[in-house]
């Protein structure tokens, strides 16, 4: 076991773990923020999705010894986000979610999108959300969505 | 006097004719040994360069030499999981960067390999075809001896790239795989890849002439 600090939500947080304790495991067993979700375990579904120093990464296939001093971002701590607020203001106002499960991860997925595209095409967002799966099938609703952001964001 | 005089350039003229040929002689050996040293450096290159095609078209260095839109996995070099895309930069693209997943050394806890820089390689260094057919040795060697397509590496550059590069050292430490097994190596130990490309490199890079 060994202590890492981590800046989580952009406050220091202090944790006891195995080195190849996957991050996600860390944020929901030892930090109990449980807004990021476990879904497949070998990022294939990107339910887990999180941001280290602003890149959407799965956190469950990251190891807590390779986090290293990069800021970490949940779902969580998102809508401080002047692009992560108005995206979440967007999924609820095209009513994205149906069960919810996989949405913080499509949701911290769409952030890292429009921070990097501000005007997305279609082709964008299938290329950046291809990752992320949803049982429930919101896909259009989730492009509409990333539409509407986009549109509060120019 | 003047038979003399002739005999002394007749005489004269044979030194000459005699020095002429030796000269020519000695020059034509010269020629040869050093046409035969070159065929012989040649012949060695061109074998050292089959050594490194070995290895650069091993899974662990060409599922990112691919001439797709995707990367590559595992040593049946199938598709890379997951809906992963090439991206304008060969890093994936927001939100499914080659980052991702792919830090900056191996997770064997979760099995995901990783390296400094993890990305694929240009389109103009693809060693395969848009199949994902395997392109012959003619080829690769063409590719990567061609300035335009290489980042304008010579020989050195080609050799420090084997020697140093992250993802060059990577594949000779792949890693383990989700299920715990150590992912498959190539023919040759890095050092053993080095001094091939070293002994390619000082043959003056040679490429195969038949595919």
């Amino acid at each position: 076991m060994q202590t890492y600090k981590l800046t989580v939500n952009g406050q220091m947080r202090e944790v006891t773990a195995d080195p190849g304790t996957p991050l996600l495991w860390v944020l929901r067993e030892d930090l109990k923020m449980t807004g990021t979700k476990y879904g497949c375990g070998i990022s294939a579904c990107g339910a887990c999705t999180v941001h280290m120093a602003g890149v959407a990464t799965r956190s469950c296939v990251v190891p807590i010894s390779l986090v290293g001093d990069r800021p970490i971002v949940t779902i969580e701590g998102i809508g401080e986000d002047q692009v992560g607020r108005v995206v979440q203001d967007a999924w609820v106002a095209e009513d994205v979610v149906q069960c919810g499960y996989c949405q913080s991860g499509q949701i911290m997925s769409a952030v890292a999108l429009l921070k990097s595209r501000r005007k997305p095409t279609d082709e964008d967002i299938e290329d950046s959300m291809g990752g992320n799966i949803c049982r429930c099938g919101t896909y259009v609703r989730i492009r509409k969505a990333i539409k509407t952001a986009a549109q509060q964001l120019a | 006097m003047v038979y003399s005089g002739t005999t002394f350039r007749g005489g004269a003229a044979v030194l000459i004719l005699i020095a002429c040929l030796a000269g020519s002689s000695t020059l034509s050996h010269a020629q040869e040994n050093s046409q035969r040293a070159a065929s012989m450096t040649r012949e060695a290159g061109l074998a050292a360069w089959q050594q490194v095609y070995s290895v650069l078209t091993t899974p662990r260095c060409i599922n990112c030499h691919t001439a797709t839109n995707y990367p590559e996995q595992g040593d049946d070099r199938h598709r890379h999981l997951f809906n992963v895309v090439r991206g304008p930069g060969g890093k994936g693209v927001p939100g499914l960067n080659c980052a991702t997943c792919h830090q900056s050394a191996n997770a064997d806890s979760t099995g995901v390999p990783g390296a400094y820089n993890w990305h694929l390689a240009p389109l103009s260094m693809k060693w395969q075809d848009t199949n994902d057919n395997i392109l012959s040795s003619v080829a690769v060697c063409r590719s990567l001896t061609d300035r335009s397509k290489n980042d304008s590496l010579d020989g050195p550059g080609i050799l420090r790239h084997h020697k140093q590069e992250p993802l060059v050292l990577w594949a000779f430490q792949p890693g383990h795989r989700r299920d715990g097994t150590a992912r498959s190596l190539p023919p040759l130990t890095h050092d053993q890849f080095v001094a091939a490309t070293r002994t390619w490199v000082d043959a003056g890079t040679p490429c195969p002439q038949n595919p």
